[in-house]
């Protein structure tokens, strides 16, 4: 297509820098008002990746403030059940403040205070990453704006409530459908509007360099410590690791030190929303479903868009999965095929969530219930010798609206899985 | 070239093409540039524009929910181009419908529509060098933003890269009016003259006569944009481009004759 082949050799010449890319992802698109700030951030990243004190304060407030190490856990009814592989969950969902989240607010707000930056905005989706901002300004006594789409603050209304008791203020974007992609065109608004004095907290491996790098460094914990604990339980690595995709941060940080491990499958899953149509999902690499090549919010990745260039609207019963972009280093991983991305429709995330809730005593987020969604598929095709690690990115508390509502039109699904 | 500033400061309008619909934006070109302006930005309207502010976000929502496309754009381009041979045409776009097409497409397209350069709201200097080349080849000129936040050796790579003029915003922040100019838009210009002998244009924030007139004293033109897309959306379309003609006349008197 010559869409697709322009914007390769666009990229082809700033490829060779190598300098926040992913194969040809990545790079930086934004006003040049950001630039400087984009650059301050790289260099004292570079610098604070380089300070032992940085990593010690880091590391003990992610185990005394956070709860880390997260439970890796056999999930042996789950495993029963689907009849084939072992099943283990990587529990962020126990951290603090209930998801993945925190492990970068809390690394990109210490950045922020030794950079002297006191105030601090982000962006949020399902409220998590929007908590965890919140959560880690109150913590060091830091100004915090979160933007969020009203959509979002309408299905996630709990999540609105919690940041605003942690002392944020939570500004509403009408804008197109008031949901994530909206939330962050504001946050990036503020951002060039307030760039001297203010922080931006990005909450996903997404926009220009050096974020989608280093909110993959936060996150990668999540499969430093994964890695240690199947070794110790299991006696090997897992044969598949499978987490969501919105943005993509659980799934690269869950993902991360299995890449150069050939033998363990990653795959990535996105919401399937409730139709193949372009703006009915947010599966951006789904075959003929509108996500091609493209830049949004700073960075080249795949993007839903139209014929025309224009970013599509998306659908998904998750907040947190509905974006129209996705962090370049996965659409790296999708390309070299070392990640393979699936995805799950709202229909398969809502019998996900119930089947985890009934078999093992854990409600997940409906964002983490895509990937139950897909061991639910994939763990019955695979022999009992095998083990499968899923990645549980948070916990459910947040969606019980929308659960309620979702459970109650179908409660013939549910005394399925009760009978069970 | 046809990017020239005839005056002292230049002009250039910014019109979100589509807004109300292609047939006024091509009126409410002519009007403009029969006024005095000495280019006009014709701007793709995206669906997310994140470095523009609300008046500017508006009128881009509603031309790309009258469907208007890149194409369109460049057909309006064209219209206006056999209309008017002297003035400045500049396609002022967010990079992504541009990758749609193609950049080298586009680049043929814009060629071919007339356009003299262009402007990518979200293309820097650093990421630019298969966009410069391709731009070359077609013979359009590039122009970059510089902002008040850029060091010294930013703006220096970005004048570089720059032909036909170099944009400066005016102050820190996305686009729209306000009611004094920027004291960041004085020290950036003087920075950026060390570096380049292009005319300086001064865009964001820039909406009245008294802003052109204070602005001429040191920069090369002025780019009016929030205040004419506003002027826009306040006026029914059949007015339209009289209206922008008459805040074109305006804006001018801020100017002296070269």
């Amino acid at each position: 297509m010559d869409s697709t082949a322009g914007a390769r050799g666009m990229i082809a010449g700033a490829a060779r820098e190598a300098l926040g890319r992913f194969g040809v992802y990545g790079g930086r698109y934004v006003p040049e008002t950001l630039m400087a700030a984009l650059l301050e951030l790289e260099a004292a990243y570079a610098a604070a990746q380089a300070d032992p004190a940085f990593h010690a304060e880091l590391d003990g407030l992610l185990k005394d403030y956070c709860g880390r190490p997260t439970p890796l856990y056999l999930a042996r009814r789950l495993s029963e059940m689907l009849g084939g592989a072992r099943i283990y969950l990587k529990r962020e969902d126990l951290l603090h403040t209930g998801a993945h989240k925190i492990n970068n607010a809390l690394g990109q707000a210490l950045l922020a205070r030794r950079m002297g930056k006191q105030r601090i905005i982000a962006e949020t989706g399902a409220g998590q990453h929007g908590v965890a901002t919140a959560t880690v300004c109150a913590l060091f006594g830091m100004e915090c704006v979160v933007y969020m789409g009203e959509e979002d603050m309408r299905r996630q209304e709990l999540n609105v409530f919690r940041m605003r008791l942690l002392g944020a203020e939570v500004r509403g974007v009408s804008a197109g459908s008031a949901t994530l992609k909206d939330a962050i065109n504001e946050a990036m608004r503020d951002w060039v509007t307030n760039v001297r004095s203010s922080f931006y907290i990005l909450g996903s491996a997404l926009g220009a360099h050096p974020y989608p790098t280093m909110v993959r460094d936060f996150q990668r914990v999540i499969s430093r410590e994964s890695k240690r604990q199947i070794l110790e339980q299991a006696g090997r690595l897992p044969d598949a690791v499978i987490a969501c995709v919105g943005g993509g941060s659980n799934a690269i940080g869950a993902f991360y030190e299995y890449i150069p491990e050939e033998n363990v499958a990653l795959i990535g899953v996105e919401a399937g929303g409730r139709g193949q149509g372009l703006g009915e999902h947010a599966a951006r690499f789904a075959q003929q479903g509108g996500g091609v090549p493209g830049v949004l919010q700073g960075t080249y990745s795949y993007v839903l868009q139209d014929e025309a260039g224009q970013i599509a609207a998306t659908h998904s019963v998750s907040a947190g999965l509905d974006y129209a972009s996705v962090g370049p280093e996965h659409a790296m991983l999708h390309d070299s095929g070392r990640a393979t991305y699936t995805s799950a429709t709202d229909a398969e995330a809502l019998e996900a969530t119930r089947v985890l809730s009934r078999t093992e005593g854990i409600i997940p987020a409906l964002e983490s219930a895509h990937a139950i969604a897909e061991v639910i598929k994939f763990a019955p095709r695979l022999g009992r010798e095998k083990v499968v690690m899923v990645n549980v990115s948070g916990r459910g508390d947040k969606d019980m609206g929308i659960l309620t509502r979702e459970l109650d039109r179908s409660g013939e699904a549910m005394g399925k899985v009760s009978a069970r | 070239m046809a990017i020239a500033f005839k005056k002292r400061p230049g002009l250039v309008i910014y019109l979100t093409a589509g807004d109300p619909d292609l047939e006024t934006t091509r009126l409410m070109a002519i009007e403009a540039i029969d006024a005095g302006a000495d280019v006009i930005e014709l701007g793709v309207p995206f669906s997310d524009p994140l470095a523009d502010g609300p008046v500017i976000q508006r009128a881009s929502q509603r031309a790309v929910l009258r469907g208007t496309r890149l194409e369109d754009v460049l057909r309006v381009c064209r219209e206006i181009r056999a209309a008017r041979p002297q003035a400045g045409l500049l396609l002022f776009s967010y990079l992504n419908p541009v990758l749609r097409m193609g950049l080298e497409k586009f680049a043929r397209a814009a060629r071919d529509a007339g356009a003299d350069g262009v402007l990518l709201t979200d293309m820097i200097v650093e990421e630019a060098e298969e966009y410069r080349r391709v731009m070359r080849q077609a013979g359009l000129m590039p122009v970059f933003l510089a902002a008040p936040t850029s060091p010294d050796e930013r703006l220096q790579a970005i004048a570089e890269a720059c032909e036909g003029f170099v944009y400066a915003i005016s102050r820190v922040g996305i686009t729209g009016t306000q009611a004094e100019l920027a004291g960041d838009a004085e020290a950036l210009v003087r920075r950026l003259r060390r570096f380049t002998q292009l005319p300086i244009a001064l865009g964001f924030g820039v909406s009245t006569q008294e802003h052109v007139r204070a602005l001429g004293e040191f920069a090369d033109a002025a780019v009016v944009g929030s205040a004419i897309v506003g002027l826009i959306e306040r006026t029914p379309a059949e007015q339209a481009p009289r209206a922008v003609g008459e805040l074109v006349q305006q804006l001018c008197g801020g100017a002296k004759t070269a």
